[in-house]
């Protein structure tokens, strides 16, 4: 008998395998825990979501038809003072249109409405493409991308189309209407962007 | 040979001899190499001269939203020899992607990737995704409009994920769009995270070729750790031809590094000269030649989710390609007709298909796009079927050539 097979008999394979699982399970908790520091890093900072305070916009200066683009959390938000002829064109779109009714949550309560606005001759909206993040443009002229073409935006990137509510055409890349950003009036031609209906700042 | 001392000190201490006879003096690679076989050593010649400009490159540039564009123009008109570093490095991207897809396609003709080098096809695929990665964080640095978009445009794929798509999106970015705190994240990856990844699985990628050994044009065994009539020691031999071939490589590399650095917009595109502005997208963004082939399978599927599904079954269908196979032959030289017009239409469509990226979007090129992306997949979905069912011929019992 050598010392070697006295240990063999020894070993208490239950136990062993015990050990083994625990360390292992116990060890691999703390190591997925010490991921979270690593993978929280990479959010937003308190600087970048504090850089997201509201905007206040003077409306007083927008000619029918004209666009102004702001900024607010770095992203592109248009305001566009649609003429009655503009606002004129979107009930006639429906069945061209993925989601002419704003079923999907692109849009504040107070904006799911055939004018994606509250008040319908001011358009507020994210000025970014829903399908990879370009900047569609405003084009307003009728005819302008295609015959039919009533007015809207046009995405450059991958030819995205959307009405001059903002609702996106059928058979394109895009799957959603343009966002529309929580904003309210504090006066009649002043708004505030990035601050929801009613809520006090 | 007369060993002095400190070699004998080091040998007793490191086993320097048994390593370079095991890979490279008594390494017996077969002795009918042809032309494609240049690719895997230039593709190490590229990566060498990217990780030396890089960190020069590094010591100049600045990763901030407000300074990485002018550090750029600082590095191009103010350091000496400042443009050379950045032409090669910048030629270098380019280059090591022409490489890659050379050598990846010597693999596919030539069956590299069949029992038992799947495991070296799936390390090498790693290499190539990482290599994108690689690519797409270092395109973004300069800061230029296409960088911005560019970044815009590819961070936005992860929003097709459901439900949580929107929340990964502002994670990668680090803000609600990409900003300044993209570009420093992304300058962190591209000098030390992706790099020290890529050696990593370049390193394993050359442990697993040294177990199984080198396929060869035939496609049929031979034995690495023999000398035989078939086999000769990869040194000197094939020192001496990779030699050659990278002086012919760095003079076709140094004639574009010289004379047209940006390949009339192939390798440095024009809208990157104008600085990032986040508030207007350029009219047409296509990326860099490399990527467009992805691109147009992405733009030729009407739907976002699709199309981003399609990509990734794209580079998918990539790796598992040695499970696809069914031929009992490896090489092209021996498989039947199928397979031969499968790797033309294969060929044909991939090239279509970066070219359809690069140009601007329209009717017809979306229905050739699609046309193209058909027979990309096709290549890949119908090879069980065209490999198993097409007569092959009878395999040489030696190494031909």
């Amino acid at each position: 008998m050598t010392s070697k097979e006295n240990l063999e008999e020894k070993v208490d394979e239950e136990r062993r395998c015990f050990l083994r699982r625990a360390t292992a399970t116990v060890g691999g908790v703390g190591l997925a825990a010490s991921t979270l520091p690593f993978i929280s890093y990479w959010l937003p900072s308190t600087e970048t979501e504090a850089s997201g305070n509201p905007v206040q916009v003077d409306l007083t200066p927008l000619q029918p038809t004209q666009q102004l683009t702001i900024v607010w959390r770095g992203r592109p938000i248009w305001v566009i003072r649609r003429t009655p002829e503009m606002l004129a064109t979107l009930p006639k779109l429906n069945d061209d249109l993925r989601d002419p009714f704003s079923n999907e949550d692109q849009q504040p309560p107070y904006a799911k409405n055939l004018y994606r606005s509250i008040k319908p001759e001011f358009f507020v909206a994210v000025g970014i493409c829903t399908h990879l993040g370009c900047i569609p443009t405003y084009r307003p002229d009728v005819g302008g991308v295609s015959p039919s073409w009533l007015g809207g935006f046009y995405c450059p990137c991958h030819g995205s189309l959307y009405d001059l509510a903002g609702r996106v055409y059928k058979g394109v890349p895009a799957p959603k209407n343009l966002e529309i950003p929580p904003y309210d009036y504090l006066s009649d031609n002043m708004i505030i962007v990035g601050v929801d209906q009613g809520q006090k700042t | 040979m007369k060993k002095n001392k400190l070699f004998t000190w080091i040998t007793a201490r490191f086993p320097l001899n048994e390593f370079s006879a095991k890979h490279l003096t008594h390494y017996f690679a077969p002795r009918n190499f042809n032309f494609w076989y240049y690719f895997g050593s230039f593709s190490l010649l590229v990566l060498a001269i990217q990780i030396i400009t890089g960190i020069w490159l590094a010591m100049d540039y600045t990763p901030t939203a407000e300074g990485a564009f002018a550090s750029v123009q600082y590095i191009m008109r103010d350091v000496h020899y400042g443009w050379l570093i950045r032409f090669l490095h910048t030629t270098g991207a380019s280059a090591f992607f022409v490489v890659v897809y050379l050598h990846m396609y010597r693999g596919l003709i030539y069956g590299s990737y069949q029992k038992p080098r799947e495991l070296l096809w799936l390390i090498g695929m790693l290499i190539y995704v990482t290599l994108l990665l690689e690519a797409f964080t270092g395109y973004v640095l300069p800061w230029g409009q296409m960088s911005y978009w560019g970044a815009q445009v590819i961070t936005s794929f992860a929003s097709a994920i459901p439900w949580i798509g929107k929340y990964i999106v502002v994670w990668l970015r680090g803000d609600y769009v990409v900003s300044g705190v993209t570009l420093h994240r992304f300058f962190a990856l591209h000098v030390v995270g992706v790099p020290l990844v890529l050696l990593f699985l370049v390193f394993i990628h050359l442990v697993a070729l040294h177990y199984v050994g080198s396929n060869n044009p035939d496609g049929i065994n031979t034995d690495h750790s023999r000398a035989s009539d078939e086999t000769i020691p990869f040194h000197p031999f094939y020192t001496v031809k990779d030699l050659m071939g990278a002086v012919v490589f760095l003079i076709v590399f140094f004639s574009i590094v010289f004379f047209g650095p940006d390949m009339n917009g192939f390798f440095l595109e024009p809208e990157n000269y104008v600085p990032a502005n986040s508030l207007q997208t350029p009219e047409h963004i296509a990326p860099v030649w490399y990527m467009t082939p992805f691109y147009a399978i992405l733009r030729a599927i009407p739907n976002k989710f699709l199309g981003l599904a399609a990509m990734a079954a794209a580079i998918a269908l990539m790796f598992v390609m040695p499970w696809l196979d069914r031929s009992p032959v490896r090489s092209i030289r021996y498989k039947g007709m199928y397979s031969k017009m499968a790797i033309c239409v294969f060929v044909i469509s991939f090239v279509g298909l970066g070219y359809i990226g690069i140009e601007p979007v329209s009717e017809l090129r979306t229905v050739l796009a699609q046309f193209f992306a058909l027979g990309y997949f096709g290549f890949f979905l119908l090879m069980p079927f065209y490999t198993r069912f097409e007569t092959v011929k009878a395999l040489p019992e030696q190494l031909t050539g």
